[in-house]
C-alpha cells in the first residue's frame, strides 16, 4: 500500500516533462491547465490514500520505501527513497492540496500569457521538488528537493525576465531570481557541511538511522559540540530556505514572480521547509539546546523585525512577503521552545491563510491590471465582493481572532514560548502579533474600504472568473475551520481528553525528541493559560482595532502624524532597516571590488603573470648580456679561458 | 584489444586521409573527419563489452618492446579511470568537430586533420603504460593544440599560444628527467631488468612503494610540476584563461572538456601510484594550492566581462575540487574527481559551445553587447541554462555528484586529517552559482537593449545535435552515476588499498581475486602479428 508513494512523485514529474517538451504544441490553455492541475490533484488524492491508511492502521513506525541507488562509492551509499510516515504524508498532503488549488486559480490568473505552458511545467517542477523534500527517507535526497525548489522558484521569480523590478540593487525580475538562489545557497552551504559531519560521524544520511543512533546514545550526545554544529549548520539552511534573519533579505525580492508563484511557493509551501526540516530531526535539534535557543531567538526576533516593516510597505505583496517572515518567525519560535506539532500546526494554518491571502491579492492584482500599489485602491470591496470576503477570512485568521485557524496556532506557539523561553521573549512575540493584526487590517481596509484612489477612467475594477474564485472559497472555508485540528488542551479538554487531533496524529513522530526534552505525557491544566489566551485575544482585536480607526478616515490623519512624529523609526521600518544596503556596503561590494581590483588586476595579472612575462624578460635580457660575449674576436675568448682557468685554480687552491 | 587499437588509430588514419582530399572539397573533408571521430566512437563503446568492472587491475593490456635495451616498448591497457576518460574523448571530440562546420572558414583541411592527430594523442595519453610512451603522446598534443589556437584563434592569439607553449614546455622537461631517473633507479636497483633501465609502469608500479623517500620526493615533483600546470592548479593557472579565450570554440571545448584532464588523470595514475609516500607528504600542500584556486577562481571569474574568460575562470575553481578530491586519497574522493573530470568535460565544455553559439552569431563575447536573448533563442537559453546549472552543481545534474563525493572525501580524509579543506572549498560552491547566474542574468534576461542583438536566429538543428547527446549525459551522470561510478570503483579501490596498507599497514576494501592478466595471451597476439 505505502508503495504508491512513489505515484505521489512521479505525477508532478511527467507534468514538468511533459508540458515542458510538448506545451508548445499544446496550443489550448485548457488542456496545458487540465493537465497540469490534475498531476498534482491525482499526488493529492494518493497522498490522501495514504493519509487515512496511515490513520487506520496507526503506523508506528516510518515505512522506506526504495526505489533505486543513486550515489555509491567506497563506504558511501545513498539511495533515491521515500519514507512514508506521519510527518511526511501531512506535508504531502499540505504540498499537493494547496498546491492543486493554486494550480487551478493559475489557470485564470495566467490566462493570456505568452508562457502559460512554461508556467505550469515550472509550477510542476516546484511541486516535484518539494515532495522529494518532504518524501525523502535521507539527507541527501531532500538537498535534491531543497536546491530543486530553489530552482523552481529561481525559475519562477524570474518568470517575467523581460519586466523590471525595483529593489536595492534589482532593476529586473531576473535580479531578484538570482537573489532567491544565492542567498540560498548560503544557507545551503550549512545544510552540505551539516551532512558531511552527519555522515562522517554516525555512518549514514538516512534520516531513521541517524534518529535512531543519535537517540540510543542521547546521554553521550547531549549537548555536545557535534550535535551544537550540526544542527547549527542545518539550522543555518533553514535560515536562507525560510527566510529568517540573517537570510530574510530575499523574501520581499522574491516577490518579483507572478503571484500564484508568491502564494504556493513564497508563502505556502516551500519557505516551510526549513521547519520541516527541523521537524524532521527533532531528536538532533532536541539534544542541542544551545541551538534550540538560537532558533528560538532568531524566530522572535525575525517575527518581530518583519511585522515592524510589514506596518509601513505599500505594495500589497510586500506587505504579505513580510507577514511571510514574520510567520515564520513564530514558526521557528515555537520549534526552539520544543513545541514541534505547534510549528508544524502553524505550518498548516499558515498555508491556508497565507495563501489565500497571496491569492486574494492576486485577484485584485489581477482586477485592477497590475496595480499593486494599495495607496491607489481603496473600496475594492465593492467591485470584488467574493475576493474581499475571502481575503478577509483570512485576515481575521491570521490576526488570531478565536475560532479562526490562526488563533489556535498562534496560542500555542506564544504559550509554548513563554513555558519555555521566558517572560520577555514571549512579549516580544506578543507586540509582534499585535503588529500582525494591525498590518492585516490596514491592508485591508486600504484596499477594500474608504474611498477609491485609483482613477475611474483608466481603471474598471472587476471580481477574477470562478476558475479563481473557486478556489478562493475553498481556502477559505480551510482558514476559518482548519484550527479545529488542533485544539490546545486548555480549550477542548471539556470535549475530549485529546482534543489536538493533529497533535494525537503526530504522536509517533516526536515521541523521541518529547522524551528528551522531557515532555509530560499528559497535558496538566495551568490557569495561567487562561490569562494568555486573554491576552492573545485583546492584542489581536485591539490591533485590529487601531488599524480601523487609524485607516478607515480617507485622509489617514493619524498615520501621517504618527509618521512624522516618530520620523527615524518610520524610515527604518520602509526601508526595511537599510539590511539589504549594509549587505551590499559591508560583505557583497568589497567582495566584488577585492576581486576585481585586487586577485585579478594586482595579482593574476600583475603577480602571477608578471613573474612568468617577466621571467621570460630576464631570460631575454640574460640572452642578450651574454650574446655581447659571442663578438668573434679570438682574444677575448683567450681572455675569458684565462680567467676560467684563474678561478679553477683559485677554487681547487682555497679548498686545501 | 584490438578495438583499444582501433580507439586509438582511427583518428590517426582519418588524420592522414584528409590530406589526400583536394583542400577545395570543404564539405567532403568535414565529414569524413567527423565520420572517422563518430567511428573511433562507436568503436570506443566495445570497450565497455570487453572490460570487466570487478576487475581492479588494468585490462584489455597489448605489450611491443620497442627499444629492447632500454625497455621502452609499445604498452597500452586500461582501467576503470581511463576507460571513462577515453570515452569521454571519443564522445566530446565528434562534438567539437561537428560544432565547427560553420565556425571555421578557412584552411578547413589542415585543421580537421590537426584535430584528428589531438584525438590520436590524446587517446594515447590515457591508453599509456609506458612512461616513455606518454611522454611522447604528452608532448605531441602540444602540436596541434598550438596551431589551432594560433591560426584559427582569436586576436590575441599569439600572446595566448606562445604562453601556452611556454607553460606547458616548462613542466615538460622536468617529466622527461623524472622518467629518465626513475626509469634508471628501478631498473638497476629494484627490479633488476637486464640492462638496467625500464619505462613500463606496471613493472615500476609494483616497485614504487620501495623507492626511497628521498628521491620519490624529486621525482614526485619531476611529474607533478608538469601535471599541475596542466590541471592547472594556482598558481600555475594564468596561461589557461588566454588559451580558452582565444582558442576557437572546439579548441576550447576539447582544452576543457579533455586536456586539462591529462594533468588530473597523470597525478593518480603517475604521482598517487608511483611516489606513495611523497604523495603523502605532499597532499596537504596541493590540495591547499587547490582550496584556493577553487575560492580564487571563482572570485575572479565573478568580475569578469568576458564570457569566455568567465568560463575558463569557472574552469580553474572546478578542478580545483577534482585535485582536492584526488589528494583525499579516499574512495569517495578520487571516485569523485574521475567523475568529476567527466562532467566538466561535459558542462564546461558545453558552455563553451553556448558562448559559440553567441559568438558566431554577433561576433563578440562581451558580456555586456548581450541581453534579453531568451525572448529571441529559447531553444538554446533552455540548453545554456542546462550547462550553467550542471556547472552550478544542482543536484540531479551532473556537477553535484562529482563536487559531492570531492568534497566528502576531503572531509573524511585520513590523509589530510582536517575539515577544512572542505569546509572552505564548499564555498566555492556559493561563489559559483553568483559568477554563473550574474552572467545568466545579464546575458539572457531582461529585454534586448543593444540593436545587433535583434532577429539573432535560435539555435539550427546542427546545434541542437550538439547540445543534446550532451544533455542527456548531464541528467543521466546527475540521476544515477553508478553507471559510471562502479566502472571504476574497484581500481580505486585497489588504490586506496595500497596506499592505506603503505600509511596505517591495513586494506579497508575486499576486492574481487582476480588475476593479473596472463602473459601468453598478450605473446599470441605478437605471434598472431
Amino acid at each position: 500500500m505505502f508503495d504508491l508513494v512513489q505515484l505521489i512523485i512521479l505525477f508532478p514529474l511527467l507534468g514538468f516533462i511533459g508540458i515542458g517538451i510538448f506545451g508548445k504544441y499544446l496550443k489550448s490553455e485548457k488542456v496545458i491547465g487540465i493537465i497540469g492541475s490534475a498531476t498534482v490533484g491525482l499526488s493529492f488524492i494518493v497522498s490522501a490514500i495514504l493519509f487515512f491508511h496511515i490513520i487506520s492502521t496507526g503506523l508506528a513506525k516510518p515505512y522506506i520505501v526504495d526505489v533505486f541507488t543513486w550515489i555509491a562509492t567506497g563506504d558511501f551509499a545513498v539511495k533515491v527513497s521515500y519514507q512514508v510516515d506521519q510527518l511526511s504524508i501531512l506535508f504531502s498532503l499540505i504540498v499537493t492540496g494547496v498546491g492543486f488549488l493554486i494550480h487551478v486559480y493559475s489557470i485564470g490568473y495566467m490566462h493570456g500569457d505568452r508562457s502559460f505552458a512554461r508556467f505550469f511545467s515550472y509550477l510542476n517542477l516546484f511541486i516535484f521538488m518539494m515532495l522529494n523534500l518532504v518524501l525523502a527517507s535521507n539527507f541527501l535526497l531532500t538537498f535534491l528537493g531543497w536546491e530543486g525548489v530553489g530552482l523552481a522558484s529561481y525559475l519562477l521569480i524570474g518568470f517575467w525576465y523581460d519586466r523590471k523590478f525595483p529593489g536595492v540593487r534589482i532593476t529586473w525580475t531576473g535580479d531578484a531570481a538570482n537573489k532567491a538562489f544565492i542567498v540560498n545557497r548560503i544557507g545551503d552551504f550549512g545544510f552540505l557541511i551539516a551532512m558531511f559531519l552527519i555522515f562522517t560521524n554516525f555512518g549514514t544520511l538516512s534520516y531513521t538511522e541517524v534518529q535512531d543512533i543519535a537517540y540510543i546514545g542521547k546521554n553521550i550526545y547531549y549537548d555536545t559540540g557535534l550535535i551544537t554544529a550540526i544542527t547549527l549548520l542545518l539550522f543555518l539552511g533553514c535560515t536562507g530556505k525560510s527566510a529568517q534573519l540573517p537570510l530574510a533579505v530575499w523574501l520581499p525580492d522574491a516577490m518579483a514572480g507572478p503571484t500564484p508563484v508568491s502564494a504556493l511557493i513564497h508563502a505556502a509551501t516551500m519557505v516551510t521547509a526549513g521547519i520541516f526540516l527541523i521537524a524532521r530531526n527533532s531528536v538532533l535539534f532536541s539534544l542541542a539546546p544551545i541551538t534550540m535557543e538560537v532558533v528560538l531567538i532568531v524566530g522572535v526576533i525575525t517575527a518581530f523585525w518583519a511585522a515592524t516593516i510589514g506596518i509601513t510597505q505599500n505594495d500589497i505583496k510586500k506587505v504579505l512577503a513580510y507577514s511571510t517572515v514574520s510567520q515564520l518567525g513564530f514558526m521557528f519560535a515555537a520549534l526552539g521552545a520544543g513545541a514541534f506539532v505547534a510549528g508544524v500546526f502553524h505550518v498548516m494554518t499558515h498555508a491556508f491563510f497565507k495563501g489565500l491571502l497571496f491569492l486574494g491579492a492576486g485577484s485584485v492584482i489581477h482586477g485592477m491590471h497590475e496595480e499593486q500599489n494599495i495607496k491607489k485602491m481603496g473600496n475594492l470591496a465593492k467591485y470584488m465582493p467574493t475576493t474581499y470576503k475571502t481575503f478577509l477570512l483570512a485576515s481575521l485568521a491570521i490576526a488570531g481572532v478565536p475560532l479562526f485557524s490562526g488563533f489556535f496556532s498562534k496560542d500555542a506557539i506564544l504559550w509554548a514560548v513563554y513555558d519555555d523561553g521566558g517572560f520577555i521573549w514571549w512579549l516580544i512575540l506578543t507586540v509582534a502579533a499585535f503588529f500582525t493584526a494591525f498590518y492585516m487590517f490596514r491592508l485591508v481596509y486600504l484596499v477594500f474600504h474608504g474611498k477609491e484612489r485609483f482613477d475611474h477612467h483608466k481603471l474598471h475594477p472587476h471580481e477574477s472568473p470562478k476558475v479563481m474564485t473557486v478556489p478562493l472559497s475553498v481556502l477559505a472555508f480551510l482558514s476559518v475551520l482548519g484550527g479545529f485540528l488542533g485544539v490546545p488542551y486548555v480549550l477542548g479538554f471539556w470535549f475530549s481528553h485529546h482534543p489536538n487531533a493533529l497533535e494525537n496524529f503526530l504522536m509517533p513522530i516526536f515521541a523521541k525528541s518529547n522524551n528528551i526534552l522531557g515532555v509530560p505525557l499528559e497535558h496538566e491544566l495551568h490557569a495561567i493559560e487562561y490569562l494568555f489566551i486573554a491576552i492573545a485575544i485583546a492584542v489581536a482585536l485591539i490591533g485590529i482595532k487601531v488599524a480601523i480607526n487609524y485607516y478607515s478616515d480617507d485622509r489617514l490623519l493619524h498615520p501621517r502624524r504618527i509618521a512624522e512624529k516618530f520620523k527615524a523609526a518610520f524610515n527604518l521600518s520602509l526601508n526595511k532597516y537599510y539590511l539589504d544596503e549594509i549587505y551590499f556596503y559591508l560583505i557583497v561590494d568589497p567582495i566584488v571590488n577585492g576581486s576585481r581590483s585586487f586577485l585579478w588586476k594586482k595579482f593574476d595579472v600583475g603577480v602571477v603573470d608578471g613573474i612568468v612575462n617577466g621571467s621570460a624578460t630576464v631570460v631575454q635580457k640574460i640572452a642578450e648580456a651574454l650574446r655581447r660575449i659571442q663578438t668573434g674576436i679570438a682574444q677575448n675568448y683567450a681572455l675569458l679561458m684565462m680567467a676560467g682557468i684563474a678561478a679553477i685554480l683559485a677554487w681547487v687552491v682555497s679548498s686545501f | 584489444m584490438t578495438e583499444l587499437f582501433l580507439t586509438l588509430f582511427i583518428p590517426l588514419i582519418g588524420s592522414f586521409a584528409l590530406l589526400f582530399i583536394n583542400k577545395e572539397q570543404v564539405k567532403l573533408i568535414k565529414y569524413v573527419a567527423f565520420g572517422f571521430s563518430v567511428i573511433a566512437f562507436i568503436v570506443s563503446l566495445t570497450l565497455l563489452l570487453q572490460f570487466n568492472s570487478d576487475n581492479p587491475n588494468l585490462q584489455l593490456t597489448y605489450e611491443k618492446v620497442w627499444i629492447p635495451s632500454l625497455d621502452i616498448g609499445f604498452r597500452v591497457g586500461i582501467d576503470g579511470m581511463s576507460l571513462l576518460l577515453v570515452l569521454l574523448t571519443t564522445f566530446i571530440s565528434p562534438i567539437a568537430i561537428f560544432s565547427s562546420f560553420d565556425a571555421i572558414k578557412k584552411r578547413e583541411k589542415s585543421y580537421y586533420s590537426l584535430l584528428l592527430l589531438l584525438q590520436f594523442a590524446m587517446t594515447g595519453v590515457f591508453i599509456s603504460l609506458d612512461l616513455f610512451l606518454f611522454y611522447i603522446f604528452w608532448e605531441l598534443i602540444l602540436i596541434p593544440m598550438y596551431f589551432i589556437i594560433g591560426i584559427w584563434g582569436g586576436k590575441d592569439r599569439i600572446y595566448a599560444t606562445v604562453k601556452f607553449f611556454l607553460f606547458t614546455m616548462f613542466g615538460s622537461l622536468p617529466m622527461l628527467v623524472g622518467v629518465i631517473w626513475l626509469g634508471q633507479f628501478v631498473g638497476t636497483h629494484l627490479a633488476h631488468v637486464p640492462n638496467g633501465f625500464t619505462t613500463n609502469y606496471e613493472l615500476i608500479r609494483q616497485y614504487s612503494h620501495f623507492i626511497p623517500l628521498d628521491y620519490q620526493k624529486w621525482l614526485f615533483w619531476a611529474f607533478a610540476l608538469s601535471f599541475l600546470i596542466k590541471v592547472p592548479v594556482f598558481p600555475l593557472h594564468t596561461w589557461l584563461p588566454d588559451a580558452h579565450t582565444e582558442a576557437p570554440t572546439a579548441g576550447s571545448v576539447i582544452l576543457a572538456g579533455v586536456l586539462l584532464k591529462m594533468g588530473t588523470y597523470g597525478l593518480i595514475r603517475f604521482n598517487l601510484e608511483l611516489f606513495p609516500q611523497a604523495s603523502f607528504m605532499y597532499a596537504s600542500l596541493i590540495s591547499w594550492l587547490a582550496v584556493f584556486g577553487i575560492v580564487y577562481g571563482a572570485l575572479v571569474a565573478m568580475v569578469q566581462s568576458d564570457v569566455k574568460r568567465l568560463v575558463a575562470y569557472s574552469s580553474v575553481s572546478h578542478l580545483g575540487f577534482v585535485v582536492l578530491g584526488i589528494f583525499s586519497m579516499t574512495v569517495e574522493g578520487i571516485q569523485g574527481a574521475i567523475i568529476q573530470m567527466v562532467n566538466h568535460g561535459l558542462s564546461t565544455g558545453m558552455l563553451f559551445l553556448c558562448v559559440g553559439v553567441l559568438y558566431e552569431r554577433r561576433h563578440t563575447r562581451e558580456i555586456e553587447e548581450f541581453g534579453g536573448i531568451a525572448r529571441i533563442m529559447p531553444a538554446f537559453t533552455v540548453f545554456f541554462a542546462i550547462a550553467m546549472l550542471a556547472s552550478v552543481g544542482l543536484p540531479g545534474l551532473n556537477g553535484f555528484v562529482g563536487e559531492f563525493l570531492n568534497l566528502l572525501g576531503a572531509f573524511k580524509s585520513p590523509f589530510l586529517g582536517s575539515i577544512w579543506y572542505s569546509v572552505i572549498s564548499a564555498t566555492g560552491v556559493i561563489f559559483a552559482a553568483v559568477y554563473l547566474l550574474w552572467m545568466f542574468r545579464r546575458v539572457m534576461f531582461g529585454t534586448i537593449t543593444n540593436p545587433a542583438n535583434h532577429g539573432l536566429k535560435d539555435i539550427n538543428k546542427r546545434e541542437w545535435a550538439t547540445f543534446l547527446p550532451i544533455v542527456l549525459f548531464i541528467i543521466w551522470i546527475g540521476i544515477y552515476p553508478s553507471t559510471f561510478l562502479q566502472l571504476s570503483e574497484n581500481s580505486t579501490k585497489k588504490l586506496v588499498n595500497k596506499l592505506e596498507k603503505i600509511k596505517f599497514g591495513k586494506e579497508r576494501y575486499e576486492l574481487p581475486v582476480i588475476p593479473e592478466i596472463s602473459k601468453p595471451n598478450n605473446s599470441n597476439i605478437e605471434n598472431n602479428q
